[in-house]
């Protein structure tokens, strides 16, 4: 889809930014380009929508030489998101997002639905948003508006600097895993930049680690974590990296699926046999179509009515995590809750099984021997 | 005082007469200098003009330096000299064109290139020719500021279009000067107070165009 050969960029000045620089990204795939700064990641994405041209070396798309295709027409068939977003303050969120579909001459009425469409795709409700101002949105809302707009005339491939960089972490980490499900969803082929490591092996399918204008490594997150190429890589991976691999599983790959479970209709005293039968102290609840309800322990059973249903005396406020959160996330979360055994929930918020610690450690293991082994 | 109401009253057809001759000489002088100056202003933004912009803006305070009395006289000297009409209404209004550059100039410019590099890169970066970029981005974003240097130009030429009537053109400046000559206090009350008001107004109104051409995006924000 995107194919690099010997790409080079000298500026004016002499300072060889990007140097014979060779790799393809395949259609669909999300490749990070990562690296320290200064290390050409920016300079090499500018040069695929010919931002900043290329000195000397090719770069083609879907076999076309990209120098050979004007400029502007080139751009409006790449989808480009920024860090400092640049949404355009004195037009609509609506507005925005047309910007390029604007450019190529669709309809006002298929330009609005597909405003609606995107504004869906990021979770927010077009009703609400498509006529405000960016300076009304929030920070990660107008991340999402960047995002949707990128997206606006369904180009195939997206090129992203750093998109949530200027995002607090918290909301980065949400907004992270809210693109990857689109992007399951999308699959365009994306160049995603970014200086840091947890987000590269978060998003990337492929990782283009990158230093002083050159590929260092160009490989899958495992792959630049277990095999890391030479010294460079293995510092910049760093020395955490069973921790960072944590990154590289989803809570579904980790989970046990099969699990006990208690019905909100059934009796409290009936649930509590069946527990102290099984040595559990801690059951999930779920209601009669399957989603999560909530948990009940043992000692929520004993200090209640003996005739109380499980509803009665479950607690409801219990963390859960989803089945494609990554593993980390739903590890953090069991820290900071105290809760040994983690509900997991998927579609519809239906039960999907538990995460506990001892799976945790486990699959860890198997991924660094695995690594180590290849 | 009461001389200058008495004057009023008794005359009120030469008042309105001075009145519409001195906003006519702006009105005609501002269309003209907003369209140059937007036109420069916009044109020195442009890439590898640095060297001219810094010439051009320094030109430009240059002659607002130039007394403005001395201004009008030259141009009556040298209208003559190419064989136009030397006083009145056009050297009048090319005065005032030239008086009132600076100030949507520098606005012009100052206003773009105070625009957002982000906001230019993301426009670039989406498939926006140069053109589009001027017109879609940088101008709409460049609106309330440069809208400021025409109100400012607008209030400096009220007051400086009286010394018009130094080289024969009507206005608010007639009263005043013959006021002088003639040591009648009520005449020059008359010009003064008139363009006083008169700049007040139509500073009010400007501010009113303003903020209604100021686009919504840029006004709204997070409480």
């Amino acid at each position: 889809m995107i194919k690099l050969e010997k790409v080079t960029k000298v500026y004016a000045d002499g300072t060889r930014a990007v140097n014979g620089m060779n790799f393809e990204v395949e259609q669909g795939e999300l490749c990070v380009f990562l690296g320290p700064s200064g290390c050409g990641k920016t300079t090499t994405m500018k040069m695929i929508n010919r931002l900043i041209p290329i000195t000397s070396g090719n770069i083609y798309i879907d076999g076309v030489d990209n120098t050979k295709i004007n400029a502007s027409e080139l751009r409006r068939n790449i989808g480009y998101a920024i860090q400092e977003i640049g949404l355009f303050p004195h037009l609509t969120v609506g507005q925005n997002i047309e910007t390029v579909p604007v450019l190529k001459g669709w309809s006002k009425s298929q330009r609005r639905e597909r405003a609606e469409e995107l504004l869906e795709l990021v979770r927010m409700k077009p009703s609400e948003f498509i006529d405000k101002y960016p300076n009304e949105l929030s920070g990660g809302q107008r991340q999402r508006v960047g995002v949707a707009r990128a997206l606006g005339a369904d180009p195939p491939i997206l090129l992203m600097d750093e998109p949530f960089g200027a995002i607090d972490p918290i909301n980065r980490v949400e907004l992270q895993s809210e693109f990857l499900k689109i992007q399951q969803k999308i699959k365009k082929t994306i160049i995603f930049v970014t200086h840091d490591i947890y987000e590269a092996i978060k998003m990337g399918d492929r990782i283009a680690l990158m230093k002083d204008g050159k590929l260092v490594q160009y490989d899958t997150p495992a792959d630049l974590l277990y095999q890391p190429k030479d010294e460079f890589v293995e510092g910049f991976v760093g020395a955490d990296r069973a921790l960072k691999g944590l990154q590289l599983l989803r809570v579904k790959e980790v989970m046990t699926g099969t699990y006990t479970t208690a019905n909100i209709e059934e009796k409290a005293e009936v649930v509590r046999k069946r527990m102290e039968a099984e040595g559990i102290d801690l059951l999930p609840v779920v209601d009669n179509s399957g989603r999560f309800a909530g948990s009940v322990s043992i000692s929520d059973i004993m200090s209640s009515s003996r005739a109380a249903n499980v509803k009665d005396v479950m607690n409801q406020s219990e963390a859960t995590s989803d089945v494609n959160a990554v593993l980390n996330e739903a590890l953090s979360l069991m820290l900071s809750s105290g809760l040994k055994t983690l509900p997991i929930v998927g579609e519809d918020n239906r039960l999907a099984g538990i995460l506990t610690f001892d799976a945790i450690q486990e699959a860890l293991h198997e991924a660094v021997k695995a690594g180590g082994t290849k | 005082m009461l001389e200058a109401w008495e004057f009023i009253v008794r005359r009120p057809e030469l008042l309105a007469e001075w009145v519409l001759a001195h906003l006519w000489i702006i009105f005609v002088a501002v269309i003209i200098a907003v369209f140059l100056g937007a036109f420069l202003g916009i044109f020195i933004t442009g890439k590898g003009r640095e060297q001219i912009a810094d010439t051009t803006l320094y030109l430009a305070e240059i002659v607002m330096t130039i007394p403005s009395l001395a201004l009008f006289g030259l141009l009556m000297l040298l209208l003559g000299s190419i064989g136009l009409k030397s006083i009145g209404f056009l050297p009048a209004v090319i005065a005032l064109i030239v008086y009132g550059q600076l100030p949507i100039l520098r606005n012009t410019y100052t206003a773009i290139r105070a625009v957002d590099p982000a906001m230019v890169e993301a426009g670039r970066g989406m498939g926006m020719t140069e053109r589009q970029i001027l017109f879609k981005i940088e101008l709409p974003l460049a609106v309330p500021v440069i809208m400021a240097g025409i109100r400012t130009s607008i209030v400096l030429l009220i007051g400086i279009a009286t010394i018009a009537a130094f080289i024969g053109a009507s206005g608010l400046g007639v009263p005043i000067f013959r006021g002088i000559r003639n040591a009648r206090m009520d005449l020059i009350l008359i010009g003064g107070i008139s363009v006083s008001v008169l700049a007040l107004l139509v500073d009010g109104l400007m501010s009113l165009v303003e903020r209604r051409i100021t686009p919504k995006g840029l006004k709204v924000g997070r409480q």
